[in-house]
């Protein structure tokens, strides 16, 4: 049973009498509980279509049909690359930003929100303000906000790659933990093949001006992984000698 | 080093002060162009024991205030509004531009035709003031909002204008209102002078009547205190301000 359908997408948006197409005909189908990453080169609209699945941005063509699973409180929540966190807000308050849609009263969306700050390893800052956290910190926190509203799919628009190596990989086995916890389902955006290969049930490549599905490789390697595998370096390999050949096709149409 | 800063600047207000006292009492300039300093405390006392000061200083400051409150307010809402709504700017964008350059003084005569030589018409005059520069601040604010945030707003759900409102736009506006608000404290003082010096009850009143009498120590009493007033105003601002802003990095 899939839980995103995505036909024939298109997006164009006009600016200035210029007509440009990001996405075009792209098709992409998510299984409930599948980890899926999406990689692809810059600007070829990765992150727009999170913002089309998250209703931030409206389809010019195509169609796009969720079915999020029907106990879950609600359909979409999502991470962006930078936590952007609300600055005047405590870090509870913000992770209970996403509640405050609800009829919870204070005291449960208290106690939901500290459950989320607690599941991410963060329950003693709850008192202390963004600005007085590391980027890392920040991070974690934003996947709070985002798993305090319970969504059945997770959206996450690159969300670790600001960070450094190593907050970075304690954050994917942080993520991984919560998601298998949690079942839910993953959409993943990154330009980091790798962090895709160790992380997804599943990574989808988009290529192409404008963009559309040029690949879905599963990654049959069983959990928990390790960083470097063989079988996993190979499959990585192969999707980089892809985007590489988008990368230098690309390139010939450069005139410098 | 603090405290050395501090002997400096003691001794440049000594220095000025004999300086101040001297020029009258060697007779450089005539006995009543300027009271010595020496004068000033007697003539305080003078205008205290007769109940002048207190009703003066209560008179003026109430006016401020209600002309803060009410410029204050609808700056702030106006501002928001138009900061909001690029329509709603744009509708009243030519009649910003006659209304704003017209000097708060120059509204004296309506405001006497309208409210009479009153309170009102003093309220009226420094609201003017106090409206304009609250109402580019908060507008300013509101447009200078991060775009990311307002993202997050919509990813959430809160997609309806007053939520965002709330949520976002005003808590991250806070900093630049309270800007505007800070200035205001301080032009508003020059408006009520102003406003008082064609007869209503006030600082600025009684030292157009000192002044009228060449009592100029009396007129130099209330230019200290109103500095002092203001000193007080914005020192409490400022508290006020840091603890709205206890957030910021």
């Amino acid at each position: 049973m899939n839980v995103i359908d995505i036909k024939g997408l298109g997006l164009a948006f006009e600016q200035s009498g210029q007509r440009t197409e990001i996405l075009r005909g792209l098709d992409l189908s998510i299984a409930a509980g599948e980890f899926v990453a999406i990689v692809g080169a810059s600007g070829v609209g990765k992150s727009t279509l999170l913002r089309v699945l998250m209703d931030l941005a409206r389809p010019s063509s195509g169609t796009v049909r969720v079915s999020p699973d029907p106990k879950a409180e609600r359909a979409m929540a999502m991470v962006f690359q930078d936590a952007r966190l609300l600055p005047w807000r405590r870090v509870l308050a913000n992770v209970a930003f996403g509640l405050e849609k609800t009829h919870l009263s204070r005291a449960e969306r208290r106690e939901r929100a500290m459950t989320a700050l607690a599941s991410v390893g963060l329950a003693q800052v709850a008192d202390r303000f963004p600005h007085q956290l590391s980027g890392g910190q920040r991070q974690r926190i934003a996947l709070a906000r985002a798993l305090a509203t319970r969504p059945s799919i997770l959206l996450m628009d690159e969300p670790f790659s600001a960070l450094d190596a190593p907050t970075r990989e304690a954050l994917q086995d942080e993520l991984l933990r919560v998601s298998e916890q949690f079942g839910k389902t993953v959409l993943f955006v990154t330009h980091d093949i790798d962090e895709a290969v160790y992380l997804a049930d599943r990574v989808v490549a988009l290529g192409g001006k404008p963009g559309e599905t040029r690949a879905s490789v599963r990654i049959d390697v069983p959990r928990p992984r390790r960083r470097g595998d063989a079988a996993m370096r190979a499959i990585a390999e192969k999707i980089k000698e892809q985007l590489h050949a988008e990368a230098a096709a690309a390139r010939d149409d450069w005139v410098i | 080093m603090k405290f050395s800063q501090h002997m400096l600047a003691g001794l440049g207000l000594a220095v000025f002060l004999i300086v101040w006292e001297l020029v009258p009492t060697l007779g450089l300039v005539g006995p009543n162009i300027l009271p010595t300093p020496s004068q000033l405390p007697a003539a305080f006392m003078r205008e205290l024991r007769s109940g002048a000061w207190l009703a003066s200083v209560a008179a003026s400051l109430g006016h401020y205030l209600m002309g803060l409150v009410v410029g204050g307010f609808a700056g702030v809402a106006l501002g928001v509004a138009t900061g909001m709504s690029r329509r709603l700017e744009a509708a009243l964008s030519w009649v910003v531009r006659v209304l704003r350059p017209i000097p708060g003084l120059a509204w004296i005569p309506f405001a006497i035709l309208w409210f009479g030589v009153e309170q009102t018409a003093a309220v009226f005059i420094i609201a003017i003031g106090v409206f304009w520069i609250v109402f580019f601040a908060s507008q300013g604010a509101i447009r200078g909002v991060d775009r990311e945030l307002i993202e997050v707003a919509d990813a959430f759900g809160f997609r309806a204008w007053h939520e965002k409102l709330t949520k976002v736009l005003l808590p991250a506006a806070t900093p630049g209102i309270l800007v505007g608000l800070r200035t205001a404290l301080g032009q508003a003082w020059m408006a009520v002078v102003a406003a008082e010096l064609f007869g209503v009850h006030g600082l600025g009143q009684r030292m157009n009547q000192a002044s009228s009498l060449l009592a100029t120590d009396i007129v130099v009493v209330y230019m200290l205190t109103m500095a002092a007033l203001y000193g007080l105003m914005d020192a409490g601002f400022i508290a006020l301000q840091s603890r709205l802003m206890a957030w910021k990095a």
